[in-house]
């Protein structure tokens, strides 16, 4: 390793009763990528909004440069050439992306802007590190993938020579991931220094050099990327072994759903177009494809929450006509929605408000919320789900990711559904959590639900499904059996090369 | 039709839409800079009943006018300083801050008024301000007596409108005050702080609603009486809406505002007694709502216009 540019020593944090820093080092070296990897509530946040001038530590130091940086301000780790961008983008919707840029950067008091300057400065900085961006785009337009160009290039802007990304991947879709990686990898070998905070083993071993595991808010162990591998970081990240499930064979029963030839179109956009789809009694169906493909619309569809156009849908062998949400709940099909924080949970409402809103009449009493019954179903879910970080009354924003993708899995299992319909039900979770809801959805095939699968993760989709289709553009392929599939196939698939006509045979 | 042409082609009414369209100028340009911080300021009636009591009172006790312009600037700081601490500092909810504002600072204004000027029969005046020429271009036909012969406060207006303008486009200052209006936290890890942000506007901008109250006393008329604001307050609060938070626009639409003002003043000694008068007072009102609906649907609003900021939560 070469000198090192960062320093941090013996870092110890304590909120309340809980040590979230316990003694931690970690240096990093010029053009050198650290991975943070941990799982949520390891201290991996805590410790670079330390570095950043957040918090405060309670002992040990920052060095930058081998010198100390006065510790709780921000300015300070700027001026030192410290750049951190969030897992929640910090950008201002309705200006321009210069303007984002630029914001604070000169003395508030100069009569006038030095907009030309840096605009030139910006577009160097494009150029030199290959990151396109329209500088007069209005952010709020942008992608989230260019979103977060634009804070790694407010970082850049700043003279940042030691680059902090929190979960950068955590709000991208695996394309774009990639496109940051092959990013990252080119600031690297332009002479910066980046620590990336990251719960995925994948990523961490496809784009750092170097590992640093902390658990509970301890440093537990240090690897070089090629020295290690997946199945032993996973061990260290949680603690003891842990391995995902993976389905056992078993044969489905009876076709419960049946789309035949279904499109939807949404403002005059055709995002399903005519999609033909199967699916069984205790199977798990997956569908797989890049985010932004007409899956969110699947799902809608489903749900009861978008119509369809054209096509037949078939509920147990009867057609349905427009398929309102009440019928979808009432019919048993319980749904996981792609994003839990806007679709499946309302962060401010208490555990057991969330957990009752889908049966309201059931735990309706003379037109009242019988509170009392609501609350022993949340309990229940708790203890059922193994639910952690809180109670009934508790606000469900507290809970974390994975805690709430478990409360919202427990309301929709914990009635047995016969169809569930789970959107990407493992993203942005740690791999505790992942492993979690993987065992219940395997739990759920077992005991004859249907489960449709819809995601864009391959390891996730093989180890889960019976059979695979790829959904492209809004269209979906022919299903193969899981058997038959293999990472270069699915990722053909994931491209749209597939033979309608060759695959038939595969599927049945 | 030919009333409607009479009117418009009167070099009195665009000398009247001036006048009547400064103080709308001041307050909404107050608002305007309030609400790009992020804070939302409906102390803005009670602000301006204030500062027109308060620059008069001034100037009848001696001093000048623009001392008293000067002291309705700081009584309308003072009040900024009160929202601000309610809203920015405890994070209060900024209707309720600011219909308090406004409450308090009418009746205080009437308080005071009443505490030192002695009820008298006709109400006690000043010597207000007098309009000026403007050399050669008062003597322009038309033109000249319809826009040159103001007093000095209505060319400040105008004039204040397009420093905003500058200010808010084109210096870092601008910058930040509308990356604070919309998200903050962006603001701070910029190094921008907020909180000063917030305080900075809420203060500048309640002072130029004092000044437009002012204006009522010191240039329009010549007395104060505790209802005079009639409401202004409010109507520089939509204003904001329709010139879709940019000061150029606010000027635009409070001279709209003040032209359907002046129009149906005059309308109505024309056809008083075949209208209820009741009528042509609801036109500008009515027109403003009309203008409103349709510019403010395709306004940007502040995005963080009304949450407090707290430091480290989102």
């Amino acid at each position: 390793m070469t000198e090192a540019v960062l320093d941090i020593r013996n870092v110890c944090k304590r909120f309340g009763d809980n040590l979230a820093n316990d003694d931690i080092s970690l240096s990093l070296g010029k053009g050198e990528i650290v991975a943070l990897l941990g799982e949520n509530g390891a201290g991996k946040t805590t410790l670079m909004s330390i570095l950043f001038g957040h918090y405060v530590p309670d002992t040990g130091k920052v060095l930058v440069g081998g010198r100390e940086l006065p510790s709780g301000k921000p300015r300070a780790a700027i001026r030192a050439g410290i750049g951190m961008v969030h897992q929640h983008f910090s950008l201002a919707p309705n200006l321009t992306v210069l303007e984002n840029v630029m914001a604070g950067t000169e003395s508030l008091w100069h009569f006038r802007s030095g907009t030309a300057a840096a605009r030139r400065k910006l577009s160097g900085i494009c150029q030199r590190f290959g990151l396109t961006v329209e500088p007069d785009a209005r952010v709020g337009d942008l992608s989230v993938g260019e979103q977060q160009r634009v804070e790694i290039l407010k970082a850049l802007y700043n003279d940042a020579r030691i680059l902090v990304l929190d979960e950068p991947t955590a709000v991208l879709t695996n394309l774009e991931a990639e496109r940051l990686f092959a990013t990252l990898k080119e600031m690297a070998r332009e002479g910066l220094s980046l620590i990336f905070i990251s719960h995925k083993l994948d990523e961490v071993m496809a784009a750092a050099d170097r590992i640093v595991v902390l658990r509970g808010g301890r440093k537990v162990a240090e690897r070089l990327a090629e020295k290690t591998n997946k199945a032993e970081l996973a061990e260290l990240m949680v603690g003891r072994k842990l391995a995902r499930p993976v389905r056992e064979p078993s044969t489905p029963g009876e076709e419960v759903l049946k789309a035949a030839g279904v499109s939807v179109i949404i403002d005059g956009v055709e995002r399903l177009k005519s999609v033909d789809f199967s699916l069984r009694a205790g199977e798990v169906l997956g569908i797989i494809g890049v985010s932004g493909n007409g899956q969110t619309t699947l799902a809608h569809l489903l749900s009861g929450t978008v119509g369809r156009d054209r096509g037949e849908l078939l509920l147990f062998g009867q057609p349905v006509g427009d398929l309102t949400v009440d019928e979808a709940v009432g019919a048993g099909i319980g749904r996981i929605p792609e994003d839990r924080n806007e679709e499946g949970a309302i962060g401010e409402m208490a555990i057991w408000e969330n957990a009752v809103l889908e049966r309201l009449p059931r735990f309706s009493r003379h037109g009242l919320v019988d509170r009392q019954a609501a609350q022993a179903f949340a309990g229940e879910i708790i203890d059922a789900f193994d639910v952690r970080g809180g109670r009934p009354p508790t606000r469900t924003r507290l809970l974390s990711g994975g805690n709430m993708q478990k409360l919202i899995l427990g309301r929709n299992l914990i009635d047995r559904p016969r169809i569930l319909i789970a959107a990407q039900p493992a993203r942005g979770l740690d791999e505790g959590a992942v492993v979690a809801v993987h065992a219940r959805l395997l739990e759920a095939r077992r005991a004859g639900t249907a489960v449709l699968l819809i995601s864009e993760d391959l390891e996730e989709v093989m180890a889960l499904a019976d059979r695979i289709q790829a959904i492209v553009n809004g269209r979906l392929s022919l299903p193969i059996a899981a058997e038959s599939a293999d990472a270069t196939k699915l990722g053909l698939m994931m491209a749209g090369e597939w033979n309608d006509e060759h695959e038939v045979s595969h599927a049945l | 039709m030919s009333v409607v042409f009479d009117i418009l082609a009167s070099a009195g009414l665009w000398a009247a839409v001036l006048r009547i369209a400064t103080p709308l100028i001041l307050g909404t340009l107050g608002a305007l800079l309030c609400e790009r911080s992020g804070v939302l300021n409906l102390g803005i009636e009670g602000i301006m009943t204030f500062g027109a009591m308060i620059g008069w009172l001034a100037v009848y006790n001696g001093a000048d006018l623009w001392t008293g312009l000067l002291v309705a600037a700081l009584s309308g700081g003072v009040f900024g300083l009160l929202h601000a601490g309610l809203t920015v500092t405890l994070g209060l909810s900024q209707h309720v801050s600011g219909l308090g504002v406004t409450l308090f600072a009418s009746s205080f204004s009437y308080y005071v008024f009443r505490l030192l000027v002695p009820v008298a029969g006709t109400p006690p005046t000043i010597e207000p301000f007098q309009p000026i020429d403007v050399p050669m271009l008062s003597s322009l036909p038309f033109v000249g007596p319809a826009l040159f012969t103001q007093t000095p406060p209505t060319y400040a207006a105008i004039f204040l409108a397009l420093a905003l303008a500058y200010v808010i486009f084109r210096t870092p200052l601008g910058l930040a005050i509308r990356m604070t209006g919309e998200n903050p936290h962006a603001a701070e890890a910029q190094g921008i702080n907020p909180m000063a942000v917030r305080y900075g506007a809420v203060v500048a901008g309640s002072a130029l609603m004092g000044v437009g109250g002012a204006f009522l006393t010191l240039s329009a008329f010549n007395s104060f009486f505790p209802t005079m604001v009639q409401g202004r307050g409010w109507i520089c609060i939509a204003l904001v809406v329709f010139a879709s938070w940019r000061p150029g626009r606010a000027l635009l639409g409070a001279l709209l505002f003040a032209l359907f003002d002046s129009f149906q003043l005059r309308l109505q000694t024309r056809l008083s007694g075949v209208v209820p008068y009741q009528i042509f007072l609801m036109i500008p009102y009515l027109l403003s709502i009309a203008a409103l609906a349709l510019m403010a649907r395709r306004a940007r609003v502040p995005q963080a216009l009304m949450q407090p900021y707290r430091r480290g939560e989102r």
